[in-house]
């Protein structure tokens, strides 16, 4: 038997908390589950930061990637099986690259990927085509199936129905991680009926459409999308723990380049910081090692990097006041004055955050072909846009909201209250002294 | 701070108008290939390199006043057009930003249409891969354009006169 066809004696099953159980009956997905790069996904945490705020948000990338392919292999074993549409020949393809598709991600991805100029996707694609076990797996199915995997999740492989599968604005992706998310954060957004989703999907030549009884199932999930964006993902106390991240890394990078002698060399980080890391120095990297090194760090000379990692390990976090850069950015430069004159560096504790730099999507209806909208197919046949149909999806579709916060170390401005230049920020930041705090 | 906004003010002020948003997509991924350092990733969708980091910025800029955004009816579908407001050039005045050489490229994409960019964008998408692979993949993920091999070689006579450009300015 091809080992493409292969099956294993007894059914596997993993049990999971958001699908109840994750089967694995295919050879080639139970020897990728085993694969190193796949099980470094356990060390990689799906909500970066978020744990500081949701403590229950533990959960890894390892167990999102299981969702996303089992989703994904209900919905060819069961939805789309024996419809004329779909051709059987993708089944193991979708699988592949459902499971693969986060295999990427660093630690803390989002802080890391922005401050070293990195890009996930990247690392995914050297993963599957580079000298990797993943890579053996997957050549011996056929020496060019590693090639598809990888063009099905950079999204450029000719069958786009395959594609839409794992990424399109609802897919096996999306949903599993707003219920997962929803599971662990312990919120009560992120619900939606994803079994009545599935019955409904229909195969079409370039994407998945929905038949239109089941516009209700997606108005829901839609808003659970726009309610987990705003509710957990774009958390202010989680963007604050993400703001001192960068900064550490950002002040580590800074330090190197100044010939900095570190008390507790940062190995890991050489070739990040000198431009030259190669997949197996990526690969090395997990959120364990990034933890020892803030750890170690804590004991560092430099006082700004000692002090992020304290309030990192510490959950010492930045305090936030809303931010209106239009009507604000001049007060902006007057405070960066203040706070060096107080001896605070502005380039590391005093940090605008905007929504757009933690760009979770929200649904858009493909105006101008920006993004392939969902459609709907009505009985007659027709495919609609769903916001033409839904009036709920319609009033929350391509409607901005957009956020900016000013974060700062109110603990000091605290301690050093009575100093002018700290009584001057306090005035413009319009804090509250009054209950002793601010 | 907030310099990755001042970065997209400052290519639509030097672009006087960009209009449509898929173009202006097309405008800064293409500005970012020939190493203007724009910050917004770019992912690969239906119809080409797009950033919805770019979509969350621009939506941000025209919030807070310091882009227009002119929503119009044509044909079957909507337009934006975007400009820079009064509020958006005394955001940049007082925020300067150094790329001499953005305004003569960036006006020079703003010049060709929609189809040509989407091309060149794609082209330059697949940089990493070898010239007879970059054909066979346009005419696999962009299979309904029906690109020609002339239009394929304008495209590639038009990325290396644009990196000319940008190299000669700088």
């Amino acid at each position: 038997m091809e080992y493409s066809e292969e099956k294993l004696i007894e059914e596997k099953v993993f049990k999971d908390p958001v699908h109840r159980y994750v089967h694995v009956r295919d050879r080639v997905i139970w020897d990728l589950i085993g694969t190193k790069e796949f099980q470094r996904l356990r060390r990689v945490k799906q909500l970066g930061t978020t744990y500081l705020t949701f403590h229950g948000a533990e959960h890894s990338r390892f167990n999102h990637s299981l969702g996303v392919y089992e989703i994904t292999r209900r919905i060819v074993d069961n939805a789309f099986a024996s419809r004329p549409e779909w051709d059987e020949g993708e089944r193991l393809l979708s699988l592949c690259a459902a499971l693969l598709h986060d295999l990427g991600h660093g630690p803390f991805s989002h802080s890391f990927e922005k401050v070293f100029d990195l890009d996930h996707e990247d690392f995914t694609r050297e993963i599957i085509l580079g000298d990797t076990e993943v890579n053996q797996v997957l050549t011996k199915v056929a020496p060019d199936f590693p090639k598809k995997v990888a063009e099905v999740i950079e999204k450029t492989y000719e069958n786009k129905l395959v594609i839409s599968l794992i990424s399109s604005q609802i897919d096996a992706d999306r949903m599993d991680y707003l219920q997962r998310d929803a599971y662990f954060t312990g919120v009560s957004y992120g619900h939606f009926d994803m079994e009545r989703i599935l019955r409904v999907m229909r195969p079409r030549e370039d994407q998945v459409v929905i038949k239109q009884s089941g516009m209700h199932a997606v108005e829901d999930y839609i808003m659970s999308r726009y309610q987990m964006y705003w509710q957990v993902y774009f958390h202010p106390v989680t963007r604050s723990a993400e703001v001192i991240l960068t900064k550490i890394l950002h002040r580590a990078k800074h330090l190197h380049e100044q010939n900095y002698t570190f008390k507790h060399k940062p190995h890991h980080f050489y070739s990040i910081f000198e431009d030259r890391m190669t997949l197996q120095d990526y690969l090395k990297l997990d959120e364990a090692v990034f933890l020892y090194y803030f750890q170690s760090w804590e004991e560092e000379e430099d006082d700004i990097l000692s002090d992020l990692c304290r309030r990192f390990n510490n959950r010492n976090l930045f305090k936030y006041v809303e931010f209106d850069p239009a009507k604000e950015y001049k007060k902006l430069a007057k405070l960066s004055v203040l706070f060096e004159q107080a001896g605070l560096d502005p380039e590391y504790y005093l940090v605008v955050d905007s929504s757009s730099d933690l760009p979770y999507d929200f649904y858009r209806p493909g105006e101008e072909e920006e993004r392939l909208p969902i459609h709907l197919l009505k009985k007659n046949g027709e495919i609609r846009e769903l916001s033409r149909e839904s009036e709920i999806v319609d009033a929350i579709s391509g409607k901005r909201r957009t956020d900016h916060k000013l974060y700062y170390p109110a603990d000091f401005l605290e301690k050093e209250k009575a100093r002018p230049e700290i009584e001057q920020i306090v005035q413009i930041l319009e804090l509250n002294l009054d209950n002793g705090t601010i | 701070m907030l310099k990755d906004h001042a970065k997209i003010i400052h290519a639509i002020s030097v672009s006087g108008e960009v209009i449509g948003r898929k173009k202006l997509q097309k405008m800064i991924y293409i500005a970012k290939k020939m190493e203007f350092p724009f910050q917004e990733r770019f992912q690969f969708h239906f119809y080409g390199p797009y950033s919805e980091e770019l979509t969350l910025r621009v939506e941000e800029l025209c919030n807070m006043g310091f882009l227009d955004e002119v929503k119009e009816k044509k044909g079957g579908y909507y337009q934006y057009r975007y400009t820079l407001t009064e509020a958006g050039q005394e955001f940049l005045g007082e925020n300067s930003i150094e790329m001499p050489c953005l305004g003569d490229c960036l006006t020079d994409i703003n010049d060709q249409n929609a189809r040509f960019l989407e091309l060149v964008s794609t082209v330059l998408y697949f940089d990493n891969l070898p010239g007879d692979e970059v054909r066979e993949k346009i005419q696999t993920v962009k299979k309904s354009q029906k690109y020609t091999d002339e239009e394929i070689a304008d495209a590639y006579a038009y990325i290396a006169s644009l990196k000319e450009k940008a190299r000669q300015l700088a």
